[in-house]
């Protein structure tokens, strides 16, 4: 197999611009495949559990939480079953924070190939995003078990649920790509994000349900993107229409192409220096 | 032809950073640090602006104003001490780490092996490190299912398929590293250092398969310590030094020109003030150095190669009946290799000597393996000891791999290599 040389030309020099790296993505695709591969054939190697693992997490966290906000506070959960309501709001932010925390550390977990190999780094973090789409899609016949015992069934809005994992998606992808560059010189980053996504956690309205934030703060609450998307969830999955917040969801879907667009610019202005630095 | 690779005034600075983000700076300077590199991205900040930031920090060109070109099928071979660029300029060919200044055009597409088993993840099997590691060195999924057979029979490893990669042994991981690798069919292949791994037949085994893949018309650039392996491989050679090119040519000529340039002042070691000898001192030996084939002095040695071993004398008579001059080499533990006699292989002395001259010593292939090696000399005038300088550690030289019986196999689990031939014959019943 020879190909033409012509079919190749590669321009490397200190005054190419840095987007130049974009149009490569294609012709790594493979890479990005194997990449995904090689984290769903790795996680859960050398376990007893296994894949249960990405029941268990959102199953323990819905049962202590059911029991802390639900119990003990006492808190409204509308027409739902406590545990539904925690559990239609975990998916999609345990989604978030895998995306968030595998994309923010990849770079410097695949260290030796940043140093060693080219590639678009994009690959990287984007290639993280697949194994936390797989977890999700454990997750979510967990909760379509939970919906089948509970009785609880959606309606036709449920299509309009990869729009919201979209959202979901493009804040936590635009996220962890400016964490990754970042990560690679400063490792602090890689010490703040589990604080971070612990107060995340309470600003979301994941244990409770967003009808008990007062409606004066409910403007500055959406400013968290997480709240549009995890509304959003319960409402498609199960029919809560009075959590649904418009201006809340614009302003998710706004600042989640925003974040996205500003963190992979970040991303690929720094991406020539990840060498030398990681 | 055309150029394949074209490189011009190519250059790249490090910046050496002293301390973490609060060293020996106030909090608030470092926060305006910070955030002033936060905006300015992680980018090398342009030596002007460097002042504003108040972080200690130094900065070194790795390469500096690197020019060449390359044309398809050439196989470069780059030498030069450690930390004279060569790396780097791989790095910068394969796009990992990008030039300060200058820039190079290249044409066709390019593989780069910097590191054996990049990307190879211990909890994968064989089979499953195979598809990753072609992946990760830019093979499609078509190309390694074609080539799975091959690279499984190359390394080795039939039986250890499906056993994860962390069970296997050192030998058995670098072998399917490489074979992996040593299928790759790019257009440019660039390697750094990677063929000193495994044993001796492995050795042989990656060295001939990039000898086919030279020939295959491809385009090589490597970097080697092995003056063997890149004279036998390379067909022009570029020798760095400091981040610059020092000289360029025929890797033959740009070897010896790099062996030589190790601390080229003296050549000839002067030994007439040395007070640890013995002997009467009619004839005695003030001076030794080694010379190549064209007679040029030089530090370092490559075994299999024509040297002169010449030791300049002093001579206090003018007649001398015999003259029985000796050196023995031993190697750093002390244990004696051989010994060159001019009793025993013989020496015709002129009618009268002059008071200065030197004695040559021809020996047409040296048969020393790699290292360091010391050696003693006795010159004995007419029965009487004259001069003695005892071998211990009296004088040593260094060398270096080379390709002795000119099968780029190299020797090294003994000091000593003896010429010799094989030969099997059957024999009829």
């Amino acid at each position: 197999m020879k190909t033409n040389t012509n079919d190749f030309e590669i321009i490397i020099g200190s005054d190419v611009p840095a987007g130049s790296v974009l149009k490569d993505v294609w012709q790594y695709r493979h890479l990005f495949y194997f990449l995904a591969w090689r984290d769903i054939l790795v996680r859960y190697k050398q376990t007893l559990a296994g894949v249960a693992w990405s029941v268990i997490k959102p199953l323990s966290t819905m049962v202590v939480f059911t029991f802390v906000f639900g119990r003990l506070a006492d808190l409204p959960s509308g027409q739902v079953p406590y545990g539904v309501m925690v559990l239609a709001a975990l998916l999609p932010w345990q989604f978030f924070t895998h995306i968030l925390s595998s994309t923010g550390n990849s770079l410097v977990s695949n260290a030796s190939l940043v140093s060693k190999v080219y590639f678009p780094r994009v690959i990287i973090p984007v290639a993280a995003v697949v194994v936390a789409l797989l977890d999700f899609f454990i997750a979510f016949a967990l909760l379509v078990g939970m919906m089948l015992v509970y009785g609880v069934w959606p309606g036709m809005t449920v299509l309009l649920l990869p729009g919201f994992m979209g959202i979901a998606i493009l804040f936590s992808l635009g996220t962890g790509l400016f964490v990754a560059a970042l990560n690679v010189k400063y490792r602090d980053f890689m010490q703040l994000m589990p604080f971070v996504l612990q107060f995340g956690l309470y600003l979301s309205p994941v244990g409770y349900s967003s009808s008990i934030v007062p409606e004066g703060w409910r403007f500055i609450y959406s400013l968290n993107p997480m709240v549009g998307v995890i509304d959003g969830f319960r409402w498609v999955l199960l029919g809560e229409t009075a959590l649904v917040y418009w201006p809340g969801v614009f302003i998710s879907v706004v600042l989640s192409v925003v974040i996205f667009i500003w963190g992979l610019k970040f991303f690929i202005r720094n991406e020539r220096d990840f060498a030398d630095i990681i | 032809m055309s150029n394949i690779i074209d490189a011009s005034n190519l250059g790249k600075q490090y910046q050496l950073h002293h301390g973490g983000l609060f060293a020996n700076a106030s909090l608030k300077e470092s926060f305006t640090a910070f955030a002033g590199r936060l905006r300015g991205a992680l980018h090398s900040v342009p030596l002007e602006q460097k002042k504003i930031v108040p972080q200690k920090s130094e900065s070194f060109w790795a390469l500096k104003d690197l020019s060449f070109k390359v044309v398809q099928g050439e196989r470069i071979g780059l030498i030069g001490s450690n930390g004279a660029g060569k790396s780097t300029l791989l790095k910068i060919l394969s796009r990992i780490t990008w030039p300060t200044t200058g820039q190079v055009k290249i044409k066709g597409r390019v593989s780069s092996l910097l590191e054996v088993g990049t990307g190879f993840h211990p909890e994968l099997t064989g089979r499953e490190n195979i598809y990753l590691n072609g992946a990760i060195l830019g093979m499609t999924r078509a190309e390694i299912r074609r080539k799975f057979d091959e690279i499984v029979w190359f390394a080795d490893v039939e039986k250890f398929l499906d056993t994860p990669a962390k069970r296997y042994s050192s030998g058995m991981y670098l072998r399917l590293a490489f074979a992996v690798a040593a299928h790759l069919e790019p257009d440019i292949l660039l390697v750094d250092e990677v063929l000193a791994v495994g044993d001796a037949s492995f050795q042989k085994k990656c060295l001939g398969k990039m000898k086919d893949v030279g020939k295959e018309g491809r385009t090589i650039i490597m970097v080697s310590h092995s003056m063997a392996a890149i004279e036998n491989l390379c067909t022009r050679v570029l020798v760095l030094d400091k981040g610059q090119k020092m000289m360029e040519g025929y890797p033959a000529r740009m070897i010896q020109g790099y062996l030589n340039s190790f601390d080229g002042k003296d050549k000839a070691l002067f030994i007439e003030q040395w007070e640890d000898r013995r002997g009467a001192g009619s004839i005695r030996i003030h001076s030794f150095c080694v010379l190549d084939h064209e007679h040029q002095p030089v530090n370092i040695l490559v075994s299999g190669r024509e040297y002169i071993f010449r030791f300049g004398y002093k001579a206090r008579i003018d007649k001398a009946k015999s003259i029985d001059f000796s050196f023995t080499v031993s190697d750093m533990a002390g244990r004696v290799l051989f010994r060159n006699r001019t009793l025993e292989s013989g020496l015709d002395l002129p009618g009268t000597l002059c008071p200065k001259g030197y004695l040559d010593c021809r020996i047409p292939r040296l048969g020393l393996t790699r290292g360091r090696y010391t050696f003693g000399f006795t010159m004995i005038v007419d029965g009487v000891e004259s001069d003695h300088l005892p071998g211990e550690q009296a004088l040593c030289f260094d060398v270096m791999d080379g390709d002795f019986f000119g099968t780029s196999q190299l020797s090294d689990l003994a000091p000593v290599i003896v010429d010799h031939k094989w030969t099997i014959k059957g024999l009829k019943r």
